[in-house]
């Protein structure tokens, strides 16, 4: 798989042209575009409410698209034939009927797709849930146990496309190592994967491509090191003895400098800042990097949309 | 597995109809709840037909089979409107439908699947609730000899199948339009007890009224179906109008409701 935009490739399994999602005068999802391709994990990222299960459900069918559409190895997902054959999805763990048992879920899902009831067992077993598990019912699972049947379910009709809305929550440690393993196995062997969270990290681990949404939009896409070089302004936090001499040596080169906190902060590389105050001998009591990654880009770029304020002169 | 854009879908077939069906019968009774329903619907109807068989054994009345079959037609086309209404409202009260409208997008093939499930479930229930009158008549018959009669019309079983599959699709038809479990049996019930009430103070109280009432009520129009006797286009005029009024438009409606709405 070549490195390079990922946007425009030939090979692009799941397609999302100018999908926009209005509820009156809300618009939940905004001009979406994007593409995930075959044998790579594709992260889709944003903070809560930031339009992820919405575009999710309309590559299935469930949400009408207000303009714009979706396709899936360029079919539209109703067009698809017994569709569980061809692309598993999960959007919400805990949408099924809670008086059902665990085996019993997986059962309906194989006869609807017209699997063999041993591929129940198979799945059961790949995803960790014993036999008194599967034999007790959905309303007496934890969220983690009802995440591994989602997963089953999704993987029940051996598709080659997955789409899995926030799959790992309610996963102990364990189990999102686990979770990451069978993704990861999953895409070398060829198949698409599309996975949202709300977390940076989950993603960051296992995704090939990130995808970052924030208020309906697309804000970044791209790996991680096209992400990072892509908003690359190095910023720097530093704190002197003397901060207002040291601004003023910043600011003789042409840096631009603002107060924050009981330092400053410089847009300029820590190397630069700290050659500065070695010419002028000015003492620095801290010198760092306020370069957080990408988390922090993840913190700017869906900044407008986060409904908490970032504390200022947060830990980079 | 390929690295290929494309789904290859020429090796894929529709889901059967016939799996949809019986993916949807099978949810009709895989669960607490469903399961107890049904036991409930043929236990109430069983616990009738004893009381009625200990009354009619006890003050020596004559009885016929026909007689327990009417009674029996009495609960079920309560209970099954009923059950007709759990089999669609299930599927968002539980949101079980996001995975069943996943598993097959075109709706309509499993509000179909699910229409048919209520006739299986109605034909199931019907025979069951012969076969416990013929127990019933049985018991009379050991008793009271004399006194007891097998006689049944084969109309009057065709009309016992017949209202009971329209009073279960009336229940069908009510779910898909609201899409709710209380909505739609509250509405059923004032449908069936208190609209017939109503139909009959409006023909006693406003002259012009009774002119109009055949074309909108459909459990009178029904009537005729019971007793087989549906005879001359104007009754089966009745019939079609107030059946439009009453299944055809709600079912319409919620078919498209059902089509276009948002599973959530």
């Amino acid at each position: 798989m070549p490195a390079g935009s990922p946007c425009g490739r030939v090979d692009a399994m799941i397609t999302v042209e100018r999908l926009t999602r209005k509820y009156g005068a809300f618009t939940a999802v905004d001009d979406v575009s994007f593409v995930a391709q075959p044998g790579r994990v594709t992260g889709f990222l944003g903070p809560n409410g930031a339009g992820k299960t919405t575009t999710m459900r309309v590559m299935v069918g469930l949400t009408p698209a207000t303009s714009g559409r979706a396709t899936i190895g360029g079919h539209l997902y109703r067009d698809i034939p017994n569709p569980g054959r061809h692309v598993g999805v999960l959007l919400d763990a805990s949408a099924q009927h809670a008086g059902r048992t665990g085996r019993e879920i997986l059962t309906l899902g194989a006869q609807t797709m017209g699997l063999p009831a041993s591929r129940v067992d198979e799945m059961l077993d790949l995803v960790s849930l014993s036999p008194t598990e599967a034999k007790r019912r959905l309303r007496n699972y934890s969220l983690g146990m009802k995440q591994r049947l989602g997963i089953a379910h999704a993987l029940l009709g051996d598709p080659s496309v997955l789409i899995l809305d926030e799959p790992a929550n309610g996963l102990d440690p364990a189990g999102i190592r686990w979770m990451r393993g069978l993704l990861k196995g999953y895409a070398d062997r060829g198949g698409t994967v599309l996975l949202s969270s709300h977390l940076l990290n989950e993603v960051e681990l296992i995704a090939d491509e990130m995808i970052l949404i924030g208020h309906g939009r697309i804000v970044a896409q791209g790996n991680k090191e096209q992400l990072l070089a892509d908003v690359d302004h190095k910023v720097t936090n530093v704190t002197a003895l003397d901060n207002a001499a040291l601004a003023q040596a910043l600011q003789a080169k042409g840096l631009a400098v603002t107060q924050a906190g009981t330092g400053l902060r410089v847009e300029a590389a820590p190397v630069d800042v700290g050659r500065t105050a070695a010419e002028n001998a000015i003492v620095l009591t801290d010198l760092r990097s306020a370069d957080g990654g990408l988390e922090d880009l993840f913190l700017e770029l869906t900044s407008d949309t986060q409904r908490d304020d970032v504390p200022q002169g947060a830990p980079a | 597995m390929a690295a290929t854009a494309t789904l290859d879908l020429s090796g894929t077939a529709q889901v059967p109809f016939t799996r949809l069906v019986r993916v949807e019968l099978r949810k009709s009774y895989d669960t607490r709840a469903g399961f107890w329903l049904l036991v409930s619907i043929l236990g109430v109807v069983g616990l009738v037909l004893a009381i009625f068989t200990i009354i009619i054994a006890v003050q020596s009345e004559p009885v016929l089979l026909g007689d327990f079959v009417v009674l029996a037609a009495y609960m079920t086309s309560f209970l099954l409107p009923i059950l007709a209404i759990m089999l669609v409202t299930t599927e968002w009260s539980q949101r079980s439908g996001l995975v069943t409208f996943s598993l097959e997008p075109r709706r309509s093939r499993v509000v179909v699947a699910k229409m048919v499930v209520g006739v299986i479930l109605t034909l199931v229930t019907l025979v069951a609730a012969f076969v416990m009158g013929v127990l019933c008549t049985a018991v009379c018959e050991i008793v009271n000899p004399a006194l007891t009669g097998w006689e049944i019309a084969a109309t009057d079983l065709a009309g016992f199948t017949v209202t009971q599959t329209l009073a279960m699709l009336g229940g069908f038809a009510l779910a898909t339009l609201l899409l709710n479990t209380p909505a739609a049996i509250v509405l059923f019930v004032v449908y069936r007890y208190v609209l017939p009430g109503l139909f009959a103070a409006g023909n006693a109280l406003i002259g012009w009224f009774d002119e109009l009432s055949p074309w909108l009520d459909f459990q009178a129009a029904q009537g005729d179906i019971y007793e087989w006797e549906l005879s001359g286009t104007e009754e089966w005029a009745h019939l079609v109008v107030s059946g439009l009024l009453w299944l055809g438009l709600p079912l319409g409606i919620g078919l498209w409701r059902i089509l276009r709405a948002e599973l959530k």
